[in-house]
This record gives C-alpha cells, sequence and structure tokens, in this order.
C-alpha cells in the first residue's frame, strides 16, 4: 500500500495541479505534496524487509499492478522524493507562465519516476518508464530555453527509439516465459539461448544506455540540459539518468547474466571513452550549465563501467553513488540557476569576484564542487572509491585509464570554482546580492547530506545491500 | 443480416428526409437517430435477440467477429456523425443524400465483414466503393475534390477489373465462388497437373493487389493522397477510418484461410509490402506541410502496422486489428474534427492554438499521442497487439525492428503538430466552436485513455 501511495500521491497531485488557479497557490500546492510524498517514502525506507502492492490489471495479457520496493527500489524512490520538494523550494521565487500546468507536469514526471523504480511487473515498468519521458518532454519544450523545440524533440525521439527496442525485448521476453506473464520473477527465470541472449542484452541496453547516458547515445544530452527549464535539468540529471542505472541492475543483469559478462568489456571500454571525452570536452565549457552537463556523463559513465564488473564492492559502490549523484548535481544546478537569474548570464568567462558579494553562495558552491569532485568526506567519495576498487579489480588498466577522469574533474570544477567566485568583480558581478532564504534553505539541507553520508555511509549500504546482495547470490 | 437490410431501408430513408424538410440540422437528427437504431439492431443480432433470417445459400457467414467489427464500424460512425455532421451540412445542400450515401458504404461494411464468397466479397467492395466516389466528389465547386474524385474512380474501377479478374481465375481454378474451396478444394500444387494451381495463385495475386489498392497498401497507395487531400475533410475522416477498416477486415478474412496456398512466397510478399507501406507512408509524412495531407500519408503508415494482423494471423493478430480500429478510427475522428474547425490546415495555422483554444489543443495532442503509439493512449495497446502477435507467430525480429523505427519516425510528424500548438506562438483562426463539440471532444479523448489503460473493456465487449 505504501508503494502505491508513492506513485498515487504524486500522480493525484499533478492532475488537481492543472485545474488550480495560476498563480502562487500551484506552487505552495506542490511543494506541500511532495512533502507528504517525502513522509511517505521515509515510512518506506524505515519499513524493514520487502513492500510491495499486487492487484489485478490486464488478466489476459498476464501483466498485473504489482509494486515491490527492495532496497534500491527504496533508495531511489527516497532520492526521487527528496529531490523534488528541494526543486520546489529552490525554484520558489522563479516565475513560470501557467505555473499550474508547470507544476502539474512536473509531479506527473514524479509519479512516472516512481512508477519505474518500483513496478515489478514489465509491462506496468514500460508504462512508467514513458509516462516520466511526456511530461518533461512537455516541461522543457515550453518553458525551455531559444533552442528548445528542436532540441528536447532530439531527446524525444533518441528516448523513444529506446524505449521501443525495449518494447520489443519485453514482448520476446513475455513470450518465452513460462506462464506467459510479465512479472519479473517469471522475467527472470526464463531460458534463452546465447544467441538470444545477446540480442535481448542489446535491445534492453541500448534503451537503458540512452537514458543513462553512455557514449556514444549522449549526444542529446547536453543540449537538452542546457535548453531546459533549471527545475526540470534538475530532474533529468538528478533522477531520470539513474532510471537507466536501475534499470540495468534490475532488469538487464539478473535477466542475462551471460550476455552481460560477455559485454562487459566492451560497456565498460565505451563508458570509460565516455567519461574521459566528457571530461575534455567539461574543461572547455565556458557555459556552467553545459559544464555540468558534461561532468554528469562522466560521472554516469563511471557507474556503469562499475555495473558491468560484476563486483559486489563496485555495486555498493554504485548504489551509493546513485544517491550521492543525485544530491549534489542538483545541488550544482541550484546555484547555477541562482546566477543566471540573478545575473542573467552562465558565461563563467562573464563572471568572477561573487565571493565578495556573495559569501554565502561562494561557500556553498564550494561544497558542491569539491563532492563532484569525490573528495573524502562528502558522499561521493565513498561512491567513487568503491567503484574504482570494483575497476581495478576487474581490470588495471582500465581502472587507471578511468581515474584519469578524477584528475580531469578536478581541473574543469575548481576552474569553474576559480572563474565564477574569485578574481575581480566586473559590471555584470556588481549586481550580485547573497542568495534568498529558500535556495540557502535547499542548498543547507543538501549539504547535510553531502556531509552525513560522506562521513557515515553505512545507513545506505545497509539499506540497499539486500539488493545487491540479491544479485551476486542469484549467480 | 440485420445491419445489411436496416442500412439499406434507413439510407433510403434519408434520401427521402430530403424530400420533406430542408432543415439541415432535422436532417442530421435524423441521421444520428437512423444510426443509433441501426447499432441498436445490429447489437442485438451479435447478441441472438434478434436478427432477420434470409437464406443466402451460405454466401454471407454471420459470426460474432464480423458482428462485433460491424458494430464498432457504426459506433464510428455514430461518432462520426456526432462530432462533424455540422461539417457535412457545410459542404452543399444535398446533406440528406451525403448522409444517405454514408448509409450505403454501412451495407458495404456489413456485407464485407459477413461475405463467405467471392462474389459478396466483389459486392460489398463495389457497393463501399461507389458511394465514395461521389462523396469525394461532393464538393462540386472544387477542382480538387472533382479532381479526386475522378481519379479516386478511375483507379477504384482499374482496380475492381484486376479484382474480377483474380476472382474469375479463382473460379476457373475451383469452380466455385465460395471461400473454403480457394485453399482446399482445388488440386493441391505438387500434383503435376500445374494448370489449375497455376490460375489460383494467380487469381489470389491478383486479388492482393486489389486488396492492397482499397486499403491503400504500398506499392498501390499512390491514389491515397491526392484523394484524401481532394477530399473534403469530413469524408476523409470517415474513409481513412471506417471504411479502411472494413476493407481491412475484408482483406485478413481472405487471405486468412487462403494464405497458405502461396506458400513460403506469401510471408516474403508481405513483408515487402508491409516494409513498402511503412516506408512510404513514413517518409513522405515527414516532408508534407499541410497537415492533412500529413494525414493522409500517416494513414499509410497505419496501414503498414495493420498489416501485422495479416502476416500474423493468430488469435493477438485478431485482437490486435479490433483494437487497432477502435484506437485509430477514434484518434483520426477526433483529429480531423479539430482540423475542420481550424482555417489553415499547414502546420502552421496550428501555432498557438494551445492558448487560444486549449480544449481542442489538449484533445488533439492525445489523438496525436494515441496515432503515435505513446502508453496510456489507445493507440499503444494497438501497436504492442501488433507486434506481440508477430512476436508471437515466430516472425522475423528484424521486420519488428524496423516497423518500431518507423513508428519513432512517426513520432516526428505527429509530434510537429503538437510542438506547434503548445511551443510556437501564434493566433490560429478557428471557425464557431461549441460547447458540446468540445464536451464530444473531450469525451472521445477520455475514451481513448480509458482503452489506453484498459484495453480488455474493447476485448471483453467482443468476448462476452
Amino acid at each position: 500500500m505504501i508503494t502505491l501511495l508513492l506513485i498515487l500521491t504524486p500522480l493525484v497531485a499533478g492532475l488537481i495541479a492543472f485545474v488550480l488557479k495560476q498563480g502562487n497557490s500551484a506552487k505552495t500546492f506542490a511543494l506541500l505534496a511532495s512533502i507528504a510524498t517525502l513522509a511517505i517514502a521515509l515510512v518506506a525506507v524505515f519499513t524493514t524487509g520487502e513492500i510491495g502492492y499486487d492487484a489485478a490489471w490486464l488478466n489476459n495479457l498476464g501483466s498485473r499492478i504489482t509494486l515491490k520496493a527492495d532496497g534500491m527500489a527504496k533508495m531511489l524512490s527516497l532520492l526521487t522524493a527528496v529531490s523534488f520538494p528541494l526543486i520546489f523550494t529552490a525554484v520558489y521565487n522563479n516565475e513560470y507562465k501557467n505555473a499550474a500546468s508547470f507544476y502539474g507536469l512536473m509531479l506527473l514526471s514524479q509519479a512516472g519516476l516512481m512508477g519505474v523504480f518500483l513496478a515489478s511487473d514489465a509491462l506496468l515498468f514500460y508504462f512508467f518508464w514513458e509516462l516520466a519521458l511526456i511530461p518533461v518532454y512537455f516541461l522543457c519544450s515550453i518553458w525551455g530555453g531559444e533552442k528548445r523545440i528542436a532540441v528536447t524533440f532530439k531527446f524525444f525521439v533518441y528516448t523513444f527509439i529506446g524505449s521501443l527496442l525495449m518494447l520489443i525485448g519485453l514482448l520476446f521476453m513475455y513470450f518465452n516465459t513460462a506462464d506467459q506473464s510479465f512479472s519479473l520473477q517469471s522475467f527472470y527465470a526464463v531460458k534463452l539461448t546465447a544467441q538470444q541472449e545477446t540480442i535481448m542484452f542489446w535491445l534492453f541496453f541500448i534503451a537503458f544506455a540512452i537514458k543513462m547516458p553512455i557514449f556514444p547515445f549522449h549526444t542529446w544530452q547536453p543540449d537538452a540540459y542546457e535548453q531546459s527549464p533549471t527545475a526540470t535539468t534538475m530532474v533529468m540529471s538528478g533522477i531520470m539518468v539513474k532510471m537507466g542505472v536501475f534499470a540495468v541492475i534490475r532488469w538487464i543483469l539478473p535477466m542475462f547474466p551471460n550476455a552481460a559478462a560477455q559485454s562487459a568489456n566492451l560497456v565498460i571500454i565505451l563508458s570509460i571513452i565516455g567519461m574521459i571525452y566528457a571530461s575534455l570536452i567539461a574543461i572547455r565549457q565556458d557555459d556552467i550549465k553545459r559544464m555540468i552537463a558534461y561532468s554528469s556523463i562522466a560521472h554516469i559513465g563511471l557507474m556503469s563501467a562499475a555495473m558491468f564488473t560484476n563486483n559486489q564492492t563496485a555495486m555498493d559502490g554504485v548504489m551509493i553513488q546513485m544517491f550521492s549523484h543525485g544530491v549534489n548535481v542538483i545541488g550544482l544546478w541550484i546555484i547555477a540557476d541562482l546566477i543566471e537569474k540573478q545575473l542573467g548570464t552562465r558565461n563563467m568567462s562573464q563572471l568572477g569576484g561573487l565571493a565578495q558579494k556573495a559569501p554565502v553562495m561562494a561557500i556553498l558552491l564550494v561544497i558542491m564542487a569539491l563532492a563532484n569532485v569525490a573528495l573524502p568526506l562528502t558522499n561521493a567519495f565513498i561512491g567513487e572509491f568503491l567503484m574504482f576498487n570494483g575497476l581495478f579489480q576487474y581490470n588495471m588498466v582500465m581502472a587507471a585509464i578511468a581515474g584519469i577522469s578524477i584528475i580531469l574533474a578536478a581541473v574543469y570544477t575548481l576552474n569553474m570554482v576559480q572563474r565564477v567566485i574569485y578574481g575581480e568583480l566586473n559590471v555584470i558581478t556588481e549586481k550580485a546580492t547573497d542568495i534568498p532564504l529558500n535556495v540557502k534553505l535547499a542548498l543547507v539541507i543538501i549539504t547535510l547530506l553531502v556531509l552525513v553520508f560522506g562521513v557515515f555511509p553505512q545507513p545506505l549500504l545497509n539499506l540497499t545491500g539486500d539488493s545487491v546482495s540479491a544479485l551476486f547470490v542469484k549467480k | 443480416m440485420n445491419a445489411i437490410i436496416f442500412s439499406a431501408i434507413l439510407g433510403v430513408v434519408m434520401m427521402f428526409t430530403g424530400i420533406f424538410t430542408d432543415k439541415k440540422p432535422v436532417i442530421t437528427l435524423t441521421a444520428i437517430i437512423s444510426l443509433i437504431v441501426l447499432l441498436t439492431v445490429n447489437l442485438l443480432n451479435s447478441y441472438g435477440l434478434f436478427s432477420i433470417q434470409i437464406d443466402t445459400k451460405d454466401l454471407l457467414h454471420f459470426n460474432k467477429l464480423g458482428l462485433f467489427f460491424n458494430t464498432l464500424m457504426i459506433a464510428a460512425t455514430l461518432i462520426f456523425v456526432l462530432l462533424s455532421g455540422s461539417e457535412i451540412e457545410k459542404i452543399s445542400n444535398k446533406t440528406a443524400d451525403f448522409y444517405a450515401l454514408i448509409f450505403f458504404v454501412l451495407c458495404g461494411t456489413a456485407i464485407l465483414t459477413s461475405y463467405n464468397g467471392m462474389l459478396m466479397l466483389f459486392l460489398g467492395i463495389e457497393i463501399l466503393s461507389i458511394p465514395l466516389y461521389i462523396l469525394t466528389g461532393s464538393d462540386k465547386h472544387n477542382l480538387k475534390s472533382n479532381e479526386a474524385s475522378l481519379k479516386y474512380f478511375l483507379m477504384g474501377s482499374f482496380t475492381t477489373g484486376i479484382m474480377l479478374m483474380g476472382i474469375a481465375l479463382l473460379y476457373g481454378a475451383t469452380g466455385t465462388f465460395g471461400m473454403a474451396s480457394v485453399g482446399t478444394g482445388a488440386l493441391p500444387p505438387s500434383s503435376g497437373v500445374q494448370g489449375p494451381a497455376f490460375l489460383q495463385v494467380a487469381g489470389l495475386l491478383l486479388l492482393f493487389a486489389a486488396m492492397c489498392f482499397k486499403v491503400s497498401a504500398a506499392p498501390f497507395h499512390f491514389w491515397t493522397p491526392d484523394v484524401y487531400d481532394g477530399a473534403p475533410s469530413v469524408f476523409t475522416s470517415f474513409m481513412a477510418t471506417i471504411v479502411k477498416a472494413a476493407g481491412f477486415f475484408a482483406f485478413i478474412k481472405l487471405f486468412a484461410s487462403n494464405a497458405s496456398l502461396l506458400g513460403p512466397t506469401w510471408n516474403i510478399l508481405l513483408s515487402f509490402v508491409i516494409i513498402a507501406t511503412l516506408l512510404a507512408g513514413n517518409i513522405t509524412a515527414v516532408f508534407q506541410r499541410s497537415i492533412k495531407r500529413m494525414l493522409a500519408y500517416s494513414s499509410i503508415a497505419q496501414v503498414g502496422f495493420m498489416l501485422f494482423a495479416l502476416y500474423s494471423n493468430n488469435d493477438l493478430g485478431t485482437e490486435g486489428i479490433l483494437l487497432y480500429t477502435v484506437a485509430y478510427s477514434l484518434a483520426t475522428i477526433g483529429f480531423f474534427a479539430i482540423l475542420m474547425k481550424v482555417k489553415d490546415y499547414t502546420f502552421d495555422g496550428f501555432n498557438g492554438l494551445g492558448t487560444t483554444q486549449p480544449v481542442l489543443a489538449f484533445v488533439a495532442t492525445i489523438c496525436l499521442l494515441s496515432l503515435a503509439g505513446i502508453p496510456l493512449t489507445a493507440g499503444f495497446f494497438a501497436k504492442y497487439y501488433m507486434l506481440a502477435s508477430v512476436v508471437k507467430a515466430g516472425g522475423p525480429l528484424w521486420m519488428v525492428i524496423v516497423a518500431v523505427l518507423f513508428a519513432a519516425v512517426s513520432a516526428y510528424y505527429y509530434f510537429k503538430v503538437i510542438q506547434a500548438m503548445y511551443f510556437k506562438e501564434g493566433q490560429p483562426e478557428t471557425t464557431e466552436i461549441t460547447g458540446g463539440f468540445k464536451f464530444g471532444l473531450l469525451l472521445v479523448a477520455a475514451a481513448i485513455v480509458l482503452v489506453g489503460v484498459l484495453p480488455s473493456i474493447v476485448l471483453n465487449c467482443f468476448y462476452f
């Protein structure tokens, strides 16, 4: 029941938000609804053991509304539930035209994301996978930047192709299940020939790789992140990319262990290429948003490489990092949005000296930046350390090459910090004031999450421990 | 039998209403009532409560599937008239005649859903087609309409010739017009007697070509864009949905039992037609500037998907074609109803509709999402069943992959309309829109979403 509420609360709230009067009522309502969802998610997290919900849906197709929350699903629902109030708080002062529709769509996307993480039925999973996409498509296209239409459409077509390929995979698996059912358990039990397994692996993997995104499927991402309204960018990079990572762990690895092992080398090499490539481009960026976008590709690359090492430590790292990256990147976006809203530019070359005008923001930005570099004592360190550990055991050379990306991350992140908050004030940054209360609140909460999990990550590891061990016991 | 008799009688009734009254709303109301009567008698027939029995010497065979399909067709026509009846009134003052022709078309569909022999197939196709030639040219002061009508008539008559030739060859080979005998009664191809088997194959191929023409499958689709574009929009909507679906039903019924005669060639031939249809429809639709023309090409593309039911020829395919008909008819009728309210049919003509007419834009979006096959709309399950039926039948995976890639292409042109409505600025001109029309549209949207969440609603009606 709790799991159902996690989806229904944002879904119903989203639909209600559409009919609310334009203006402040919608955003207050959305904030309250997201806090309610957070409360439910916390209940879910503190309930021990697997919780679930099951109801009949399409009997003649063998599909049921089955929701299950194991550790990984709980962790990601928590991430989703934490992110939305933070986002709504941070953008509370932003004025959106047709605010009611904006917040309605945001809440609908939250419902879709929750569904993706909780669904334990393949067809239901597919539904939520798309439900998360459509609102985001509208959000980006209506409230986005100048080039929004073309850019978000590229994003849409990419993911739509991926979804359709996955749909074929789902159908094929479905007809090979013993009991003609879409349930996760039946899918796990399907026996395929080696060749079939390889084809299925790629049909699913391309869908998820596009979402993450992994090199060479990443080309939609920087443009989409840049052009979207920042609130949506936060959803996309903080949570939506985790859909891809999550889906690989939940669906691909247990279903196609042999094909995954066979293709591991290729996937890891692609991921590492993506990491280095994205890091190098990030260094060259002048636009803060684009820099964060490329840095995000690099971080996701590490996660996807670690997933395929077939190493339990690395998988623990992926779990922590999914949560940490989600929180950290939202923090970075909040600051980027703040700077853009205040000064009207995101170009580092036009900024500088903000530390003198906005000391609190400077401190918070430094903390976010250090978390992005994965410095010890920040939450990202634990995850990256565990992932590199696993990657090192898998292949030393690959780990070494991937390690370069840490150095590169320090280069572009600290460079950004330096150019934005230090140096001389100029005409543009003269106008800067320190951060408003609502943004401060959101960032302080994020900072707390960064530091608390940086020092004491054990609760997160305990939470996702069952999912990880289940993954490795099966083999 | 009910539907055939009543649609013919009601068609005549409609003609006579034109004599007694000039008030167009009265005529439309009569048509709506007549359609409800027709729907009722057909439903009574389906559930065996009341049916007129005439000994047709087994030329017609009424089964549950055919009757249910007929119900769908009549219901779709009812929705069509309810939403777009006012547009029919606008074309000219021959409103009553147009409705009469629509009823004759329904008579044709009733025959096509129940035919049990080549003769009836031919009759059904002709009863269906001839009123359409007239309806296409009904806007008689419009040159494009005239051109479309003539083109359709010439091409259609030519195809009828091909079809007759096919039927004649089959008759020559088997000595009967019956359905069952086409596949089974003849000498098997391996018997050494080459003559009849060859005639049979040739006959079937000619029939195949003729049916491809009727449902506008490539490479026999060239008439479609011109005819759909030239005909008054309201009749395009009718032709693209009800008429096409009826043709499809006949197509599937004809080849479901006979395809085996063509052996492995059949699958190759059909895959070629499917891929060619998807390619021709989708790729050309991308380049259209008029939404009406885009819809014409996209209807060709949809045929590509519907042909999967013919390829798989299993229970999922049957259920799929029912769902596809519902989903595609609802979405197309709904979207055409909106299109007719907008004065400019180009993509730019829709710019800013989301702001000026939020209800229209919202329903149009639902319809387009359904046509593109996005989950939570009926169109998703329609496509889902088609793909599932092919995978189940063990069809080649590459064909399925090609099909979904084309589905992604189709998203491109459907979403262009959504982009125009919501993401671009503009002041689209619309004709007057009543509250009742909006309400009707919202019901259509609700139906699309309902079927998209619970497709079993439609299928349960069928199995009940």
